[in-house]
């Protein structure tokens, strides 16, 4: 789960990191009053989940307080990339002197925690890591022993050699650990960390990441869940035991199985169709699942053809069968649908569905090129 | 020969009593496995469809022999789970509950290093060597007992590519599952290592998908040191950047982890990948008729 800009500050606030003075609002008389507290000049953020909100004009500087109305004004309601602004973040501008990044994360390849800082603050970490790797320290820490003072020393060399700039730095990184661990993160990025003109150090952008699989023994952050369109209907799918992800093709697919259901996806767009979506219905099999998987799928209005994609090897052929029909009993389907079952009970399955309107496909490239064939024609 | 499971498997269930622990006790049994018993605590004493519950992995480790343990366990009690096998003596622990938290996976990786156990997964369909045992949940019919070794980071992907693999009347000597999470017990590195030891495996298929870099270091480890032909299978081309596509691993974050970058890696080392599933069986009979 991602958090906000804003949201993440609220983390940083409580890790007793430091950030500059700033108010959410949701309007541009909010951020009027907002700013008389804060004081001029100040920076309004769109607070969005996508990237790329600065090219995109979501962050502007006001030294005035009519340019605090106008900028609220041109920010709020505006869309990047889909997502429409409705909250912005009114931020005191410091004068900088000095921008570092600085990150804890997972290190999949090594298994291992990670501390990341370089001097190249305030530009993509990926940019860095492309052009001037040797700008990018990285210290792996001991998930078991957790993070060494020495190793905050180290990072804090690496960025400044004045005496009170590393100091605070240390103090930073030692607590961005601490709230990564103590909140099951999976990423704490300060980018940039800054250097103020009056030698303060302050975070003065976030991005927070929690580790979804953690939600469990943390019930608090289910506040923060702000969704976008797209992930509200994720959201419901996950709610009936379905991994969903809506693309933009008009062959929908259902499969048991998250690597087959890529491989689905795949082979569609290798025979020359578009899958229109991700849908993993897992590995249960009750008639119950079948019928919110093709709830899903035709709620997306652009879907032409269905392919059902089953390996049932715990997932039995004739319980998806059995799925099918009862999702078909009181309303016929609309569209095409082409159903591939082989596996566990697999004649039963074929037998049920014969006579019926599904289109039975022999293997799973067969299933693909019917289906798009069925698109097409739709 | 085989890696992992074999004919002196004695396998114990951690959750035996729930509905899918028990279900596969019962299907390992009927496979073939040497099923020992199975562990929930406060149970113990109680036999369900013929199994020995214990309370406790020290009690039923001490009493069966067993050496190997598979967890169903429900996410937030599977930590510990995998730990209690670990200090019990278990030397292999097969873990297919899904969605233990990050951090924990990152601690019990770092725990077992200092121990003898291996741990497969969390995440993992299982691991099969035909015809000698099987620990998981893995469809024991679609394989059959021969030389192919295969690993991979998906369950029904991987049973699609057994069955063309069996189709084509080649056999396989290990299956593993090494599970969809980020992190993971044994990697494709760990697996690969112990198929290039292992005479009865001939060639190795190798299913990745997106996120992460395992399937890079693998085709850096297949193309120096493997030393036997391999094909690959990458899943996720069509995955857009930046959704977590079903598995937790399955994500491209940023530039890195998308499936264009896998299957450069893998041709780059010289390692034919297949463009669709069905396409693997005939790889692997071209790359054993060439070696």
């Amino acid at each position: 789960m991602k958090l906000l800009e804003y949201q993440a500050k609220e983390f940083f606030a409580r890790a007793g990191i430091p950030i500059p003075q700033e108010q959410l609002v949701f309007s541009a008389a909010e951020a009027s009053t907002a700013t008389r507290e804060i004081g001029l000049p100040c920076v309004l953020k769109a607070q969005v989940g996508v990237g790329g909100r600065g090219k995109a004009g979501g962050v502007k500087l006001a030294h005035t307080m009519e340019e605090v109305e106008s900028h609220a004004d041109a920010i709020l309601g505006m869309e990047i990339k889909g997502e429409r602004v409705e909250r912005l973040l009114c931020c005191h501008a410091v004068d900088i002197k000095q921008e570092f990044y600085a990150s804890v994360t997972t290190d999949r390849a090594n298994r291992t925690l990670i501390l990341m800082v370089s001097p190249a603050g305030g530009i993509d970490i990926e940019e860095v890591a492309r052009t001037t790797p040797e700008k990018i320290l990285k210290i792996p820490i001991d998930p078991l022993l957790g993070l060494q003072a020495y190793q905050t020393r180290r990072a804090a060399m690496f960025l400044s050699d004045k005496g009170e700039i590393k100091k605070q730095i240390a103090a930073i990184l030692t607590k961005l650990y601490e709230m990564y661990v103590a909140n099951d993160l999976s990423l704490a990025e300060i980018n940039p960390l800054v250097v103020t003109s009056d030698g303060k150090v302050t975070a003065l952008d976030a991005k927070v990441i929690i580790d979804d699989n953690s939600l469990f023994r943390h019930p608090e952050f289910e506040g923060y869940r702000i969704l976008s369109k797209d992930e509200a209907l994720e959201q419901e799918a996950k709610g009936k035991g379905l991994s969903y992800i809506k693309l933009s093709g008009n062959v929908g697919c259902i499969v048991n199985g998250a690597g087959l259901a890529m491989a689905t996806m795949d082979l569609i767009k290798r025979y020359g169709g578009e899958p229109a979506n991700f849908l993993d219905v897992g590995g249960s099999s009750s008639p119950a699942k079948m019928i919110a998987a093709i709830d899903f799928v035709t709620r997306d209005r652009g879907v032409r053809a269905i392919f059902v994609n089953i390996f049932g090897g715990i997932t039995r052929c004739d319980d998806i069968a059995n799925g099918l029909l009862e999702a078909t009993k009181n309303a016929p389907l609309p569209l095409p649908v082409v159903v591939r079952l082989t596996g566990t009970n697999e004649d039963e399955a074929r037998k049920m569905l014969e006579g019926t309107s599904f289109i039975p496909a022999a293997d799973m490239a067969d299933g693909a090129k019917k289906a798009i064939e069925a698109a097409g024609e739709g | 020969m085989a890696i992992f499971v074999d004919e002196n498997t004695r396998v114990l269930v951690q959750g035996i009593t729930g509905r899918d622990g028990l279900f596969h006790a019962c299907s390992m049994r009927d496979y073939g496995t040497n099923v020992a018993g199975g562990v929930t605590p406060g149970k113990s004493g109680q036999t369900v469809e013929g199994f020995a519950v214990f309370d406790s992995m020290h009690e039923a480790v001490s009493k069966t022999g067993a050496n190997t343990s598979v967890v169903f366990v429900p996410e937030r009690f599977a930590a510990d789970a995998i730990i209690e096998a670990a200090d019990a003596g278990i030397r292999l622990i097969v873990c297919i509950s899904e969605g233990i938290p990050v951090l924990d996976m990152l601690r019990i990786v770092s725990y077992l290093q200092k121990k003898a156990t291996k741990l497969i997964g969390p995440n993992s369909p299982g691991v099969i060597s035909p015809g000698k045992s099987k620990v998981g949940i893995l469809p024991g019919q679609i394989f059959r007992a021969g030389g192919v070794g295969v690993v991979s980071r998906s369950g029904t992907l991987t049973y699609e590519i057994v069955s063309h693999i069996t189709a084509a009347g080649l056999g396989q000597s290990t299956c593993v599952g090494i599970g969809g999470d980020p992190v993971i017990g044994s990697n494709f590195l760990d697996v690969l290592r112990l198929f290039r030891s292992d005479p009865g495996t001939e060639a190795v298929v190798l299913v990745g998908e997106i996120g992460g870099s395992d399937e890079e270091e693998a085709a850096r480890f297949i193309s120096q040191e493997l030393g036997k032909p391999a094909v690959a299978f990458i899943a996720g081309r069509t995955a857009p950047k930046g959704k977590r596509m079903g598995h937790a691993g399955a994500i491209i974050s940023g530039s890195s982890g998308a499936a264009e970058e896998k299957v450069a890696a893998l041709n780059a080392a010289g390692i034919p990948v297949a463009s669709e599933p069905a396409e693997i069986a005939s790889l692997l009979k071209e790359r054993l008729h060439e070696a």
